[in-house]
């Protein structure tokens, strides 16, 4: 008998004896996840909301090409990676910076080189400041964590309210093929684990921007 | 009595008493409690939520073949491999395998607890490779020789002071007082072992049975950078992670991270369904998953107990557990601790053996009710006690109670008794807490209760 066989025929074994409704004894059988969790409000206040706590730069721009722009003097960029994209794509050449493009493979270590990522999304989520991506969508595993500062594109009709409403886009858009990633970003890379004092940018990146159309 | 008893009771007296350590685990913990209150207290409802989740593990639990069974097909049939593992030895021999078939140089490790349950590192350091965890916490119990302290903190227990000084004899680096600084110190220390690391190995929080994904929760992004970079990444995860639908994670995501660490939204929450994809531009070519059995089924097979099966490891209980704040984390000798190890160390590693730690609680009843998911742990602290008495009774105690029955039940006796207890009384100072006091277990570090000069009985004869 295989090791699974075995395992499986245990767990079969011991669930012919039911067990004790859950939650100390009661099964209400109700599944209205939003109306339990945060309430959300005004979606774009309560990204913005959210964003200031947890330290993401999110912006309502006009042209990406001039918020790069401005980050990209303001930082000293020299060197940034992105993706193909519709808005990725011209954003990041007009910078007139050299531009990793990783879609169709690149180095590690070339990656690891660059100052910022720039991606698009998938979604964002108001009830909880999150960036939506995919390995599909947005260039891969890496690029939204391996350089030290994660740039968004995103456009204002991505602003779902809650985390219910973005499961169910996953679904619905991935639901026959999922990517083999999917990351659900709440901020720059954070740790607390020396004496719970909160510092940025841990092992991903320090930064994370977010450009709304 | 026992070594793991032995070492309890030693280790918990000794950090009881000490006040710099509890000084520490409060001050982290009161930063914890004051961020959660914060956080649970923007929920609509915070009880219906946890009801809800509660159910859902119930479901997934109770079902737990159909789930296992779907959440595998689906990884499969993207090019996952699945290995099931039924002791902790199968597991270390299957990861020992993939990694010596790689001929790995490095090993990059993000945390997974069910690694720390089955000593993954030192059968692979034994085998000669290089594991390097790459949480920041575990990182620096690892350069301590250390286990984690915490499922959660690993490293709570320790200074910024202590960190530094481990780095400037581990690392080389200068010392500082800052943990901006440091944390830095250990990034750059573990850059390059990311991108020379060959294989990636990671824990799991949530195993999605409907879509076949795994899912992962962390703040660093150390996860997913050991789930990006190298070529070959394993996950190893215990068979009740799972949970039935995709779309539970909009509950369980939220809920893990406020009663876990008093956030909204935990930083990085990650879902992996297979290796790199047709189109995709990178990720491992190979994914490998583990399933650890690992008497799990022992205790999924106890009806009464299997809701601990239940557990999204927050750590919430520990944090809140008056034992575990005065004994500390190391003192369980468990790789979980707190109420929700003491529940169910006895299935996992033995209930004679593990018995204690179902003693060692005042029974207040925290861990229950900040438990996410309605996990009855202080009823199961009794369930255990009273499991391992039925199967192992301890003569004494048999005879005490037989004893105590035929006394109460005959009021001339009792009546007597009382008297007796009165007159002893009296003279029970002179041995209070000494080695002839019957009592001492109790009044070693308490007194005794006084009895009343008059029972409710002759009060109510006297005044009727
Ligand atoms: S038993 Fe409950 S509170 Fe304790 S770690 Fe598990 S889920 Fe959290």
């Amino acid at each position: 008998m295989s090791e699974r066989e075995a395992i499986l025929g245990r767990v079969r074994e011991a669930l012919r004896i039911p067990a004790p409704l859950p939650g100390h004894g009661e099964r209400k059988g109700s599944r209205e996840f939003s109306r339990w969790l945060p309430p959300v409000g005004d979606s774009l206040e309560a990204f913005r909301a959210a964003s200031a706590e947890l330290r993401t730069d999110f912006r309502l721009v006009d042209s990406p090409e001039a918020a790069l722009a401005e980050l990209r003097a303001a930082e000293g960029w020299k060197k940034i990676a992105t993706h193909r994209g519709e808005l990725t794509t011209p954003a990041c050449a007009s910078l007139g910076l050299p531009v990793l493009t990783v879609d169709s493979g690149y180095d590690v270590q070339d990656l690891e080189a660059c100052d910022a990522g720039v991606t698009e999304c998938d979604a964002l989520v108001a009830q909880t400041g999150t960036v939506v991506l995919t390995s599909r969508q947005a260039g891969g595993r890496a690029l939204s964590v391996l350089p030290p500062h994660h740039v968004v594109l995103a456009r204002r009709a991505q602003l779902l309210p809650d985390l219910p409403a973005a499961f169910a886009l996953l679904k619905e858009r991935y639901g026959a093929n999922y990517p083999s990633m999917i990351a659900l970003i709440t901020g720059p890379s954070r740790t607390g684990d020396i004496e719970r004092i909160l510092v940025l940018g841990a092992h991903g990146p320090k930064k994370l921007t977010i450009f709304c159309l | 009595m026992n070594a793991f008893v032995r070492g309890f009771k030693e280790d918990a007296t000794r950090l009881a008493g000490d006040l710099r350590h509890r000084g520490l685990i409060q001050a982290a913990l009161n930063k914890y409690y004051g961020a959660r209150d914060v956080k649970k207290s923007k929920y609509q409802s915070w009880e219906d939520a946890r009801q809800a989740a509660a159910e859902i593990k119930w479901e997934a639990i109770n079902t737990l073949d159909k789930c296992l069974v779907d959440f595998t097909a689906k990884l499969e049939a993207r090019g996952t491999r699945v290995h099931w593992a039924g002791t902790a030895e199968q597991a270390r021999a299957i990861v020992l395998n993939i990694v010596r078939e790689k001929k790995a140089r490095s090993i990059i490790k993000s945390k997974a607890m069910t690694s720390e349950e089955i000593r993954l590192n030192d059968a692979l350091e034994h085998a000669g490779f290089e594991v390097v965890e790459s949480d920041l916490g575990e990182y620096i119990v690892q350069l301590r020789k250390q286990a984690p302290y915490h499922i959660v903190f690993p490293a709570m227990h320790l200074t910024r002071g202590e960190i530094s000084e481990l780095f400037e004899r581990e690392l080389g680096s200068a010392p500082t007082d800052s943990p901006e600084e440091l944390t830095m110190i250990a990034r750059r220390a573990l850059r390059s072992k990311y991108i020379a690391a060959d294989i990636g190995i990671t824990g799991a929080n949530f195993a999605i049975a409907e879509t076949g994904m795994i899912s992962i929760t962390e703040n660093e992004g150390n996860a997913r950078l050991t789930a990006a970079l190298p070529k070959t990444v394993i996950t190893l995860l215990g068979i009740e992670k799972v949970l039935p639908r995709l779309e539970d994670l909009a509950l369980f995501l939220p809920m893990l991270a406020t009663a876990g660490a008093g956030q909204t939204l935990t930083c990085y929450n990650t879902l992996y369904g297979g290796p790199r994809q047709p189109g995709e531009c990178d990720g491992p070519e190979e994914y490998h998953v583990l399933l650890l059995d690992n008497k799990r089924t022992h205790l999924l097979a106890d009806a009464e107990q299997r809701d601990a099966l239940h557990c999204i490891r927050c750590g919430a209980c520990l944090n809140v557990c008056p034992i575990y704040k005065n004994v500390g984390g190391h003192t369980y000798g468990t790789t979980y601790s707190g109420p929700i190890g003491s529940v169910i160390t006895p299935h996992l590693r033995g209930l004679q053996e593990w018995k204690h730690l179902s003693d060692a609680s005042s029974l207040c009843g925290a861990c229950t009710e900040t438990c996410p998911v309605k996990i009855n742990l202080h009823h199961h602290l009794l369930h255990n006690r009273r499991n391992a008495v039925r199967q192992n009774p301890v003569w004494w105690e048999k005879l005490a109670f037989i004893g105590f029955a035929f006394i109460v039940n005959r009021p001339v006796l009792y009546d007597i008794g009382k008297k007796l207890a009165r007159i002893g009384q009296l003279f029970h100072p002179l041995i209070k807490g000494s080695p002839l006091d019957p009592a001492r277990a109790w009044t070693k570090t308490r007194d005794l209760p006084e009895l009343a000069e008059k029972s409710f009985h002759e009060l109510w004869r006297e005044r009727r």
